[in-house]
């Protein structure tokens, strides 16, 4: 469900927006270590602390995206990476706040008014009830005019500019929306494993979100639903095989990147999607 | 932007050049508030350059852009095309993937349903799009693409094409008009056709400023004619009296 909502929120950013990032797991980092501190720290409440998240999330995307955004897409990407990586150091290095690789322990379940989320079906309700709303989220601004100039920019954007759009605000907004639900996402996340590290928002869960969108299908309904479904009962899958781990987890990998290597060769659009990348 | 409604296009001393060839020197326009405008000249004269900087999609070297008092140098592209100098590109640019419709209404100004919180919760959205479906049928019907509303924009003949994008032109209701050859490589009853529009456009009182290397077309629409070599405006004036002169004719044969 984390990762439906991950993918879901990258989808608006790289499939309808055209813009690939490379930094989705930082901003799920950002909204999970928010979270986590506000609640530790400060004895915030859950919703408080996703409140919060979310708002760190969009201030940081903003200063990212403001300058970054202003160059060509290929050198956005770069940024991202960067930006990632920022994120990375930060969380393993602030130790008097973040407290470095130790991270932060016994973050507390959720309340929400009453409602104490212990259980695995009151998570999973809680989780479903986040998703829904990410996907209404995406699905009601790309169904209208803002979607419009999005889909504009990913196709021609020398076309919206002439036509009066301010295209950076678009692509600015676009990128705080994607940051800001990917930090609900990690905010969830923080309350559900009740503990975390840096080593859960590195560049490798970027990628896989991005693995997702592709597999998928970037820009279209339900492709990062789909493609979340597939990654994320693949290891399951393999389990039932009966491999050794060891040689599970490398074929993971192997067959992780078969997959979007099969993808990108014979079907660019993903599984359900209308627009591939690389025109 | 009803102040600026007639307000004179001019440039002073504009100046650009890419990788030490002078594309613009010293180009001095002021265009008149209405009318056709030709401009022509050989390959590499500067003349998508002009257009290119009088729109903001180049930042000239030196000199600056007027619209009446309001200078317009150094502003970005979209600000130039809400204050109602919209332009075409020689190169059709479309969203060839979607309906012609949806092009026409992405031109629309002032759309409340580009903001994120509108887009969100739709206040007014409703309204305010079918109003703006009217005024883009409208236009697709002006330009004679009636009926092929939601057919995709890439299905559509070269010539169609360049009638769309005149459509998302003035669907953004500037008062200026830039197009970047329009008829060039258009079947030739296109041609009459798009030059048609061209004087409907006139009667309106809108400034149309084209860009062509026809000189039958230019000669058949156009009130002024400003020839570009090498960078410089080297005449200017009525076609029948600018076009027969044999320093324009060696220009353009040489």
């Amino acid at each position: 469900m984390v990762y439906a909502m991950l993918a879901v929120s990258l989808d608006l950013l790289a499939g309808h927006t055209g813009l690939l990032s490379v930094a989705q797991a930082a901003f799920l980092g950002v909204g999970a270590y928010t979270s986590a501190l506000l609640v530790t720290v400060l004895g915030a409440s859950f919703v408080v602390g996703l409140l919060g998240s979310i708002v760190m999330a969009v201030s940081v995307s903003v200063a990212v995206s403001v300058p970054s955004l202003r160059l060509q897409d290929n050198y956005f990407v770069i940024l991202t990476f960067a930006f990632q990586m920022v994120v990375g150091d930060v969380l393993n290095n602030w130790t008097e706040v973040t407290r470095g690789p130790r991270g932060i322990p016994q973050i507390p379940q959720p309340v929400i008014l009453g409602w104490h989320v212990t259980s695995h079906l009151d998570f999973l309700i809680l989780a479903t009830a986040l998703t829904c709303f990410a996907y209404f989220v995406v699905f009601r601004v790309t169904g209208s005019p803002f979607g419009r100039v999005l889909h504009a920019i990913r196709e021609d954007e020398m076309f919206a500019k002439a036509h009066g759009k301010n295209t950076l605000y678009f692509k600015v907004v676009a990128f705080a929306v994607s940051a800001a639900l990917a930090a609900m996402a990690g905010s969830l996340y923080a309350h559900y494993i009740s503990y975390i590290d840096p080593t859960s928002f590195t560049i490798m869960e970027s990628i896989l979100i991005i693995s997702m969108v592709i597999i998928g299908g970037a820009g279209s309904m339900w492709g990062p639903l789909v493609g979340a479904f597939v990654l994320v009962t693949l290891p399951e899958a393999l389990r039932f095989v009966g491999l050794p781990s060891a040689i599970g987890a490398n074929l993971r990998q192997i067959i992780y990147g078969s997959l979007l290597v099969i993808m990108m060769v014979f079907r660019p659009r993903g599984l359900m999607g209308r627009y591939g990348f690389g025109r | 932007m009803k102040a600026g409604t007639m307000a004179t296009l001019k440039c002073n001393a504009l100046c650009m050049s890419f990788d030490g060839v002078q594309a613009l020197s010293d180009v001095i326009v002021e265009l008149p508030t209405s009318g056709i405008v030709a401009i022509i000249g050989p390959n590499g004269a500067g003349k998508t350059t002009l257009l290119n900087v009088l729109t903001g999609f180049l930042r000239p070297e030196a000199g600056q852009v007027f619209l009446g008092q309001r200078e317009l140098t150094g502003l970005p592209a979209h600000r130039i095309a809400r204050l109602g100098v919209a332009r075409t590109f020689q190169d059709l640019r479309l969203i060839s993937l979607v309906s012609l419709l949806e092009n026409v209404l992405l031109a629309r100004p002032n759309q409340k349903g580009e903001k994120l919180l509108h887009a969100l919760f739709r206040f007014g959205v409703a309204a305010e799009e079918s109003k703006n479906r009217e005024a883009a049928v409208r236009l697709i019907r002006f330009v004679g693409l009636e009926g092929k509303e939601d057919q995709p924009a890439g299905e559509l003949s070269y010539g169609q094409q360049k009638l769309l994008t005149l459509a998302c032109c003035l669907a953004t209701e500037a008062r200026i008009l830039l197009l970047d050859e329009p008829v060039a490589g258009v079947h030739p009853e296109m041609v009459s056709q798009i030059l048609a529009l061209l004087r409907k456009l006139r009667d309106e009182g809108k400034l149309v400023v084209f860009i062509e290397h026809d000189l039958g077309a230019v000669r058949q629409v156009a009130d002024h004619v400003i020839v570009m070599d090498q960078g410089r405006i080297i005449a200017q004036g009525k076609p029948n009296e600018v076009l027969d002169r044999p320093e324009i004719i060696e220009a353009y044969v040489g």
